[in-house]
Parts: C-alpha cells; structure tokens; sequence
C-alpha cells in the first residue's frame, strides 16, 4: 500500500517528462502540415535515410566510438592506480577526477577554444620550447579531445567502484597460487571489473552520441554531427518533423546498442546501471 | 479510497510546480519585461539605468541568428515582450500575425529616426518595427595575410586562404553571399541558382577554417584567420582593437539591412515595451549604444555626433545610391524551406 503511494510522485515525474515527450516526438516524426491539419507520413523518417544524414550518422557514431574507447585506455589505468593508493591519498584523488565536474561544462569546453587556437596557450608553450605547434582546433582531432575531457569521469567513477569491491582475498590467492601480475589481472581483476566497464562505456557513448556543443565550439560549425541536425531543426530551420524524426532514429540506435551492452553484463552486480 | 485521494493530491502538487516553474517571469510582478536581442549588440548599462528609470524589470536574453530567435518565439514558453529582428524576419512575423502594432503616440522619440528607414517594404506604414541599427555584410581580413586587394566574394573560394576563413553561420548571410558571388540576387526564387549557390559552399568548405557567429570577434583580433565574413558594425569594432585588420565590401553587391524593435504578440506587457523600445531611441541612450557596439544607427542626432571620418565612410554609413547592386533580404515565405535544406544539406555535407 504504502509502497504504490510513494509511486506517485514517480509516475507523475515519468508520465509529464518522459512518456508525454516521448509521444510528442514520435507525433511529429510521423506527421506532416499540409493545409491546416497534420497527416500521418513517413517522409521525415525517410529523408533520415538519405545518404548525406547517413554520412552525418556514421561520422557521429565514428566519434562516439572512438571517444569511448580512448576514455576506457585512460580510465581504465586511472581507476587502477585509485584502488591501488591508500585511503588518503586515494580520497584526494577522487575528489581530483570529480573536481572539473564542479565547474560548468560550457565553461570548461569554451576554455579550450584559447587553449588550442593558433596563437593559443598550448601553442605559446610549444614554441617557446622549441617544439611544432600543434593546430588542431575545429577538427575531428579537437572534437574527440573534448568528449574524452569531459566525460573521462564517467569511465573513470563506475570502474573505479567496481574495482574497489573487488575481494583483496582473490588476488593474493591468484598471487599465491604463481600467477603473474599480468595473469593476475588478466584472469582475475579484469573479469570482475567487466561490470564497471559496461556501464563506463554506456554513460561516455550516450552523450558522445549526442552532443552538439563539443562539436559546434570545437569543430567549428562545419562540423555537423546528428546532435547538431538535430539542433538546427527545432532552432533554426523549424523543422520539427525531421526533427523528431533524427531524435527517434537516434533513440532507437542507442536503446539497440545498450540492450547489447546490458545482455553481455548480465546480472553481475556493481554497476552504475 | 483514501490512497486515490492522495495520489491525487500528490498529482495535482506536482502539477502546480510545473506550473508555478514554467510560468514564471509572468503574474505576480507586472513590471517585468522579456527583452529578446542579438549577442553583444547592447551597451549593458543601458538596461540598468532603463530599470532605475522606469522601474520596470528586465529580462535580457539573446540569440545568435534571426531564424533561431524565430523557432524560440514561435516555439512558445516564453512570453517576449521586445525582440530584435531584421528586415526580412520583420515581414515574415508581420505576415503569420505574429507582431502587435506599436502604438507610435506612445514613442515620441521615433521622430529622431532617419526618414530613410520609415516606410521600409518589410513595414510600410511603421506599424510593427522601430528601426534599431542597421549596416552591411562584407569581408574583414588581416592585412598581414592577405597581400591582394580584397575586392569581391570570390576570395573567399581562393585556396591561398586555405583554413584561414571564417564564414557566418547562418544561413540567408551565407547562402546569400554565394549567389552574389555567382552573380544572382541575393533574393533569388531559381532553383538553378539557388543549386549552383549550395554547390559553391560545398565546394568551400575545405577551406573553411569555421562557421561561427560572435566568437569571430576573438580569432580575427587574435589573428586567428586572414578573412572573416563580418557584419560592418562588428567589423568596425574589430578595426579599432586590432589595426592589422581592415573592412571591404566587395563589388558584386552585399546585403544591406535594418534591425528593429518589435513587440511579439506573446507579449504581456505592451506599454512597458513600448516604454523600452522609446527608451532605447532618446538620444544619450542611442548614442551610448551606439558608441559601444559601433553599428550605423539610424537616430538622427547620433549621426550627428558621430566623426566626420566615420559617417562619410561608405563602408559603414552608405548613402541610398552608393551600393547600387546591393540588396535587401526579402522575405522567401514559401521558398523558405528549400534554403533551410540548402543550408542543412551544405553543413552536412563536410566530409
């Protein structure tokens, strides 16, 4: 009884902001104005498929990918090295991978426009030690660097929580029993913490997928991902039929792509998700 | 029984919170105004004596491009009072019924406003708009990098200047200086010179270092690129903090256009925009606004304030006949959604 009143809220909450969206994305997706009223059609999903989107799909995914596995190279090692400190240090290096989430992300993006331009401060301490500068701002290059910057936390948190359930016992036996570090980890760690990096890759690939303002600050305009499609129908083209109709095909690529990802976990326990 | 109850009173709590949320900014305080104008095209300090002065609050929001301030009106939620269009938005908001007329007895200080921008075609009888600043489109660049005079739309498909352009991101400014460049009208109904004008962006964005909007002001001072599509009040201000850089408005012909006030129709608070908007044309507040953002105003007393070497400069205060092949944006109505493909398919497009 008690438990269905404390529901409520919840429904309430789900119903007004994500089912009623929801229907109002899929309306539009499916209708076109003509002449005062909506009719249904699928015209917006078709244009969705022509192959100038698809390129603008595929490069989107392209980023998103490569963004995911770049912050499970670095996140990965980080979490290690954090389970592996003591309690204090190891505290104050949490708070260090936690501590740029503080700060607006906006903010933390725009920064890197003056870090990479020509003349910029990376680029003024390059050549003051003598090294070729590097220019990399509005390219592929510039939007990876921004993704795996801002969503490395992500990677980082969830295995880090994972690997720092791990029972100690199982390793010193591993240990005891002749494994190598490298088996150790290989055979022992690297299986227990499978949880930790799934929810890891699902919480970078999801808003790497989708953003726009990475890509609108850092590639320059011209580098359109499906976010920044999307984007520009609702606020500037009015188009909210195709639209919709990107937002639905995007909606059903990740529900496609994280149902693998959660069949593979399975039930192991651990997880952010 | 009783559990439904509360169920339904928790329901209806929730509801009233999105309400209260979402509604906002209306109701409780009259005096509130939501003004809706372009990034960095005001002197701050303006809005704060304007609230000293009349007592009148005011909510300062911004945009970037005329069809993204369109979709966000238009698109609801938040009730507009004043918002600053150009021309060619002016005549389209004016023509879906979207603009209350401004009641003129209630602005004394229009008759400052230059007579050459009454009776505009986007608003020939001065029902709907109070013109706010006006200028051209042209090609700012760096003279360090760019040792060739800067004369026509065509350099910026030189492949000299490669990854050293910066293109407007929007769309009419864009789309509309690649017809120039090919000749056409910048109004153009073709669909073969609209194809041919989306075949030359593409074919430029290799050599496009970005698509940006204000923070171009930053990398051409910085010198961060040789040539930059800029409007020509912004390139003015550009000219003043860096002296390497320089304006041109290229022969082929450019866009000529006015911003102006307006009161949306989701507008709540009619005579108190009608106070702002008087507010902003008296002379001290134009000539401040003026000053700081170093658009060609239309007040005739601020002109007449200006220097000589400014308002003589045909760059920047053109006379009716000295831009001859230049245009004004007129409003596309039902070509509108072939140039929002163009544009969708051109920023697609880059590989």
């Amino acid at each position: 009884m008690k438990k269905r009143l404390i529901n409520g809220p919840y429904l309430a909450w789900m119903l007004l902001f994500a089912i009623a969206p929801l229907f109002l994305v899929v309306w539009y997706a499916l209708t076109a104005e003509s002449g005062g009223e909506r009719n249904f059609t699928f015209a917006h999903l078709l244009r969705v498929f022509e192959p100038i989107y698809l390129r603008v799909i595929w490069r989107s995914l392209r980023l998103a990918l490569l963004s995911t596995l770049l912050c499970f190279l670095i996140g990965y090692p980080v979490a290690l090295i954090l389970t592996s400190r003591p309690f204090r240090p190891r505290a104050i290096l949490v708070v260090l991978v936690v501590l740029p989430m503080w700060m607006n992300f906006l903010a933390r993006t725009y920064a890197w426009l003056t870090l990479l331009e020509k003349n910029g401060l990376i680029n003024a301490i390059l050549s003051f030690l003598r090294l070729p500068p590097v220019d990399i701002l509005y390219t592929d290059a510039a939007v990876v660097l921004g993704m795996v910057y801002n969503f490395l936390p992500f990677m980082v948190l969830p295995i880090y929580s994972v690997l720092f359930k791990i029972d100690r016992t199982l390793i010193e036996a591993a240990e005891d029993l002749g494994a190598t570090p490298l088996t150790t980890f290989r055979r022992v760690i690297f299986p227990q913490s499978l949880a930790g990096v799934l929810s890891g890759v699902v919480m970078v690939f999801m808003p790497a997928v989708t953003t726009f303002v990475i890509s609108r600050l850092l590639g320059g305009g011209q580098y359109t991902l499906i976010g920044n499609l999307i984007e520009q129908q609702f606020l500037t083209t009015y188009d909210w039929g195709f639209g919709s109709a990107l937002s639905l095909f995007l909606m059903a690529l990740l529900i496609v792509t994280g149902g693998i990802l959660m069949r593979s976990r399975g039930d192991e326990e651990g997880g952010l998700w | 029984m009783k559990k439904n109850q509360n169920l339904a009173k928790i329901s209806i709590l929730c509801l009233c919170l999105v309400v209260t949320l979402t509604g906002a900014g209306c109701g409780a305080s009259a005096e509130t105004i939501i003004v809706y104008n372009w990034g960095d095209y005001i002197d701050q300090s303006v809005l704060d004596d304007f609230e000293r002065e009349s007592g009148i609050n005011v909510i300062y929001e911004e945009f970037d491009t005329n069809e993204s301030m369109y979709a966000k009106i238009k698109a609801g939620g938040t009730a507009y009072d004043v918002a600053f269009p150009s021309d060619y938005m002016i005549k389209r908001m004016i023509d879906e019924g979207g603009l209350e007329k401004i009641n003129l007895d209630n602005i004394p200080n229009y008759a400052y406003i230059d007579d050459r921008f009454k009776n505009m075609p986007y608003d020939p009888e001065n029902e709907y708009s109070v013109p706010y600043f006006w200028g051209t489109v042209g090609i700012l660049y760096n003279k360090t990098m760019v040792d060739e005079p800067v004369d026509s739309w065509e350099i910026l498909w030189n492949e000299k200047y490669a990854n050293e352009i910066f293109m407007l991101d929007s769309q009419r400014d864009s789309i509309g200086l690649a017809l120039k460049m090919l000749g056409y009208s910048l109004n153009s109904r073709d669909e073969a010179e609209l194809a041919a004008a989306q075949a030359a962006l593409i074919e430029q964005i290799p050599l496009v270092r970005a698509y940006v909007g204000d923070e171009v002001k930053d990398m051409m001072i910085a010198g961060e690129g040789a040539l930059a599509v800029v409007w020509s009040g912004d390139a003015l201000n550009m000219m003043l903090e860096n002296e390497n850089l320089d304006f041109a408005l290229p022969r082929e012909g450019t866009n000529i256009w006015v911003d102006a006030m307006v009161i949306p129709t989701t507008s709540k608070h009619k005579e108190a925009a009608e106070k702002f908007i008087n507010y902003m044309c008296e002379t001290e507040i134009a000539a401040r606004n003026c000053d700081y953002i170093n658009y060609s105003s239309p007040h005739t007393e601020v002109v007449r304030g200006l220097p000589a070497e400014i308002t003589s400069d045909i760059r920047f205060y053109p006379g009716e006949n000295d831009l001859a092949n230049s245009e004004v944006f007129q409003d596309l109505a039902a070509l509108l959604p072939i140039y929002d493909r163009i544009w969708t398919e051109v920023k697609a497009a880059y590989q």
